[in-house]
């Protein structure tokens, strides 16, 4: 299920303005992968280019290679709609469709792909519901409007949501940077869990949030404001945080640096 | 037992200096309750004035106003009603409404959604500037252009679909009920799809990365974040359509045949409208004649404000839906 990716001399432009440049990495499968780095550094910009959600901003586009084991996303004959369903997205806010109730809210993506009996679908929300932790807390209201959780219960519906179309990847842009402590420890203990059967991404603010919850960290850093955010460098998270090998990884996690 | 004494001296001091009204909301407030007041005021002159005008007329109607279909209120013994000039309304505008709104939203869609940027804005200034087209432009090109030309499609639908009552009937014309919706389609078809696309413009991003993210196609996307936010607007939009559609006088007094009859055969030769009528008799018409007119006018009135208020009560209710989720 979980699968490798391969990022080669990656840059992605807003129209003219080149926001990350030359970034290769390698992000293994059942691991947990931390993007760290000042705001504006493009990380967020760098984790949607990995599923073709960059392109889906007028004017956006990139240039580079990414390949999930031997497939190359950006290849000529691949559909991104089918990368997206593969490679599937948490965002830093909380965003279940509002019309829907939890138990469409999780079979939504489901739903797209069609033709799925009913109980299948049962099975499968009640096995995402589990799978994000949440099912104990919403199984006896699946009929009620996603909306009317709260906001840690959201955000894991919206996990929930992703897994159930069973991706092979899942990216996160700061997911509990909206939650309070302990839905964000849930949200943890979650990931912690996940990674048993996913490749996870996850972009953070919170540094104790990466060195708790990754295998490897990446920092990203940008040169000046203006100039495109490039990759400083990525290693076991221990090493990050303990004895990295460039002078601005060090400042930035010490906290010597904006 | 000082202390409590000085509490209650501060007080109103307090209240006095903070809380005083601020010195130029005094004249605002006065200017703008006295402009609501004249406004509710003039409004009551008038429907006061256009019902002395109607009950005359009505008390010498010599059949029953509100079921009686023919129309001859300067006849010697006034015989009218509104039935046939209701149902002509009603049908005529739910007919635009319904050729009208799946192509507005199409459109709407298409330069919210589809439609490259460049393209986009200038379709929406071209739908803005249809939506300000006088509506006796419509009506002049309905006549001249529509007329001649709807008696092909009309009569190819009579050969080959005559088995569905509407398209059925043995005379079919140009100027018939179909056509007079088909204009009155047209002109209310940029109003929908200009609110429409506004609507659908305000769309949160967040669900349509949301929907995105899953795998959606654009179409499946759009279904899934776009259309169930824009569903209220598009509901108020086609009701303001619908008002439009019905109140509407120059374009259908050119085109309808100004018959009084009830019939469901919208080929035919038949139709009229409680608008078109009122444009078409008020020059000839009596004391009487008058009467009846203003009283046809003030039914159309109650219609026009059972639509908006019904439309109303449909936003109201999905409002209430969204809070619930919210
Ligand atoms: N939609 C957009 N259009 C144009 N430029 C953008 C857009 N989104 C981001 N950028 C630019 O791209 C650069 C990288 O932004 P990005 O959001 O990827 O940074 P980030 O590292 O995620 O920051 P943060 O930590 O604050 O979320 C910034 O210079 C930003 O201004
Ligand atoms: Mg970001």
């Amino acid at each position: 299920m979980a699968k490798q990716i391969e990022v080669a001399g990656l840059d992605a432009y807003y129209g003219s303005h080149k926001a990350i440049e030359g970034i290769s990495m390698t992000i293994e499968p059942r691991s947990v992968t931390a993007f760290i780095g000042p705001s504006g550094c493009g990380k967020s910009t760098f984790l949607r280019t990995l599923n073709r959600m960059h392109e889906v901003i007028p004017g956006a586009r990139v240039e580079g290679k990414v390949r999930l084991e031997d497939q190359d996303l950006y290849g000529p004959e691949i559909d991104p709609v089918s990368v997206r369903r593969t490679i599937g997205m948490v965002f830093q806010r909380p965003n279940p469709f509002p019309t829907m109730s939890i138990y469409d809210n999780v079979a939504a993506g489901l739903r797209l792909n069609g033709r799925v009996s009913r109980s299948q679908l049962d099975g499968i929300v009640e096995d995402s519901l589990k799978g994000a932790n949440l099912w104990n807390e919403v199984k006896d209201r699946l009929a009620r409007p996603g909306a009317g959780l709260s906001g840690g219960q959201q955000q894991r519906l919206c996990i929930a949501r992703a897994i159930a179309v069973r991706p092979q990847v899942l990216l996160m842009d700061e997911p509990c940077s909206a939650l309070d402590p302990i839905s964000t420890l849930a949200i943890e203990d979650l990931i912690s869990k996940l990674k048993q059967d996913y490749t996870i991404v996850i972009v953070t603010h919170n540094m104790q949030q990466a060195a708790r919850v990754s295998d490897r960290t990446a920092f990203f850093n940008l040169a000046a404001q203006g100039q495109p955010g490039k990759l400083v460098e990525m290693d076991e998270t221990s090493k990050i945080f303990t004895n990295p090998a460039e002078k601005a990884t060090e400042d930035y996690i010490t906290g010597r640096f904006g | 037992m000082a202390t409590p004494t000085r509490t209650t001296e501060s007080g109103p001091a307090l209240r006095r200096s903070a809380f005083r009204r601020s010195r130029g909301d005094g004249p605002f407030r006065f200017a703008s309750t006295g402009a609501g007041v004249v406004l509710l005021a003039i409004m009551a002159a008038i429907g006061l004035f256009l019902v002395v005008k109607a009950v005359p007329a009505l008390q010498a109607n010599t059949s029953h106003f509100l079921t009686e279909l023919t129309w001859q209120p300067n006849a010697t013994k006034p015989v009218f009603g509104i039935g046939a000039l209701a149902f002509g309304t009603v049908l005529s505008s739910l007919l635009a409404l319904l050729i009208a709104t799946p192509v507005a939203v199409g459109v709407a869609l298409f330069i919210s959604h589809y439609a490259p940027r460049r393209l986009a804005s200038a379709l929406g200034y071209v739908v803005d500037l249809l939506a300000a087209v006088p509506s006796v432009v419509y009506g002049l090109w309905g006549v001249t252009f529509l007329v001649p030309f709807m008696l092909g499609p009309s009569t190819f639908l009579n050969d080959y679909f005559g088995w569905i009552p509407l398209f059925s009937g043995e005379s079919i014309v140009g100027k018939s009920m179909l056509t007079a919706s088909l204009v009155l389609a047209i002109m209310i078809l940029p109003i929908i799809a200009a609110i429409s696309r506004e609507v659908f413009l305000q769309a949160p991003k967040m669900q349509e990365e949301a929907a995105l993210a899953l795998g959606a196609t654009r179409w499946e996307m759009i279904r899934t974040a776009v259309l169930p936010f824009g569903r209220p607007g598009v509901i108020s939009a086609a009701m303001l359509g619908l008002g439009r559609a019905m109140g509407e006088t120059i374009a259908v007094a050119l085109i309808f045949p100004a018959t009084f009859k009830i019939s469901f055969q919208i080929l035919g030769p038949y139709g009229n409208s409680i608008a078109a009528n009122i444009a078409n008799g008020f020059g000839e018409a009596t004391e009487v004649g008058r009467g009846a007119l203003i009283a046809s006018g003030l039914v159309l009135f109650l219609i026009t404000l059972l639509v908006n208020m019904a439309a109303r009560f449909i936003i109201a209710r999905r409002k209430e839906y969204a809070r619930a989720a919210a």
